[in-house]
């Protein structure tokens, strides 16, 4: 693109506005406070047990929608059937969600007085004010992020490599593992860091279904709204912003580098005839 | 391995524009081309003999063990047919370098497999190229690597489409006569659909045409190849 015309100036103002503007608040949180202070505030107990509490649920919930989500997005990306343009829209509905309309949904559903509450309390699963409510929370607001990027993986996988592992031998699921899964890879870890990064964010609905008991369900976000929330607390939920960007952004790299390619080239390359 | 005993496929399916309808036999040891226009009906034939597409009739059976009868019921899945298959495209994964591609189809412990696997790209020349992945490969590279990773989990037939087509013309030369030498070894039955009637010459015993779904012609190309089981 030339950048000497007229729409080329107006392009290279609207990208150097954009990045600026997506940058400022990040700079500024790190600008604000010095780094000094930033670490007695997380000096503090209820900012590392929020943080612990973060890790802990986000880890476990990425893990349940990889186990369960990777097998499901791969059966919904390589099959045709009846009402998959529903079953499509339904995964995706929680992305559009707003977070507070999802925890109340969760609460209708799963709650004490919700319609599957009786089948929850039966099993002996305690939820609400529980760290299991939490991990219930951010199942259901980030794995849509990885459902559909992975869907979407497999939906875009060559057939024929899948079809030469079953003449070889290989079952459906040596077949998952060992051809699709790893061609799959790039959009995997894309999903996967989608969804990480929607988890380790969540408020609404973990606030609304889980609620915010320290040390329990208040997780790192949650934290960062009631230290904010009291007379003289705004460095304290710098601090944790500051930790919670630097994981963030730790999680994009790590899963990046999990998500390149190496001496992989997806399909084959076109040969003079 | 012992000798399989022929390759017999029957099948009926209505397709998008015709009704497919054939029946073929081939011979241990025997090679039959498949020839005839694109989309008439050839690779659908090595689908249904692979186990990778059912016709709604038709039955696909080697020596005395049936792999499909639609009549009785019986529909083995493919991953248990060991019908070795090489793609157009050679369908190669993308993620594993030529050795495991090789090893894939094959058993046993880790260090036995790469053995065996060396000692196939060593019989097709690119022992070197163990370790390369195939998007690192030449087009000559990956067909023989197709090739030994089909034969590498001794199957019971050998299916080619069009093994040769994605060669350019110098390369397709050297490949015809190593694909000649290869057959001349192998006692199970072997299908090759090809468009090229040389190609069919050279490497075959046999060629049927095949046209709209139905085989329109039936030839002998060498001494003694109307006799299946020469």
């Amino acid at each position: 693109m030339r950048l000497r015309s007229g729409f080329g100036l107006f392009a290279l103002a609207a990208a150097a506005l954009a990045v600026a503007f997506l940058v400022l608040p990040v700079v500024a949180i790190f600008a604000d406070v010095s780094p000094g202070r930033l670490l007695d505030a997380l000096g503090e107990e209820s900012a590392q047990e929020a943080l612990w509490l973060s890790l802990r649920t986000t880890l476990i919930a990425i893990a349940i929608v990889i186990v369960v989500g990777t097998p499901a997005a791969y059966l919904i990306g390589r099959r045709r059937f009846r009402g998959r343009a529903l079953v499509l829209t339904a995964i995706e509905l929680p992305l559009v969600m707003p977070p507070a309309v999802a925890g109340i949904a969760l609460l209708a559903a799963l709650g004490p007085h919700g319609i599957v509450g009786g089948w929850v309390e039966d099993a002996g699963l305690e939820l609400v004010f529980q760290t299991a409510g939490v991990v219930v929370a951010l199942v259901f607001v980030s794995a849509p992020f990885f459902l559909r990027q992975a869907i979407a993986a497999f939906a875009a996988l060559d057939p024929r490599p899948l079809e030469a592992a079953r003449t070889l031998g290989a079952g459906q699921f040596r077949t998952f593992a060992t051809v699709a899964v790893p061609s799959a890879r790039p959009g995997l870890a894309a999903g996967l860091a989608l969804a990480w990064g929607r988890a380790l964010g969540e408020f609404g609905a973990t606030l609304l279904f889980a609620g915010s008991l320290e040390g329990v369900t208040q997780t790192a976000p949650l934290a960062i709204f009631s230290e904010f929330s009291r007379p003289g607390g705004f460095v304290s939920a710098l601090a944790l912003s500051a930790v919670l960007i630097l994981v963030a952004a730790l999680i994009l790299v790590g899963v990046k580098l999990l998500g390149a390619d190496r001496a992989v080239e997806v399909g084959p390359r076109e040969e003079s005839r | 391995m012992s000798a399989p005993g022929p390759l017999r496929i029957e099948a009926e399916m209505p397709l998008r524009e015709f009704d497919l309808a054939l029946a073929v036999e081939v011979a241990a040891g025997e090679c039959l081309a498949v020839a005839g226009p694109s989309g008439a009906g050839k690779t659908t034939l090595l689908r249904i003999a692979a186990g990778l597409l059912r016709p709604p009739s038709g039955r696909v059976a080697i020596g005395e063990e049936a792999w499909l009868d639609t009549a009785a019921g019986r529909d083995l899945p493919a991953e248990r047919r060991r019908c070795g298959f090489v793609f157009q495209d050679y369908a190669l994964f993308p993620t594993l370098s030529a050795w495991r591609n090789v090893a894939f189809g094959m058993r046993g412990p880790r260090r036995e497999r790469r053995r065996r696997a060396e000692q196939l790209l060593e019989r097709f020349g690119i022992a070197a190229l163990a370790d390369a992945h195939p998007g690192s490969l030449s087009g000559g590279e990956r067909q023989r690597v197709a090739l030994a990773r089909a034969l590498a989990a001794e199957p019971r037939a050998l299916l080619l489409d069009e093994p040769l087509s994605a060669l350019d013309p110098e390369s397709r030369r050297a490949a015809q006569r190593e694909l000649h030498d290869l057959l001349e070894e192998l006692r199970i039955p072997v299908l090759l659909v090809t468009h090229s009637e040389q190609e069919a010459g050279l490497l075959a015993d046999r060629i049927a045409t095949i046209d709209r779904g139905r085989i329109v012609s039936l030839e002998a190309l060498r001494p003694g190849g109307d006799r299946p089981g020469r």
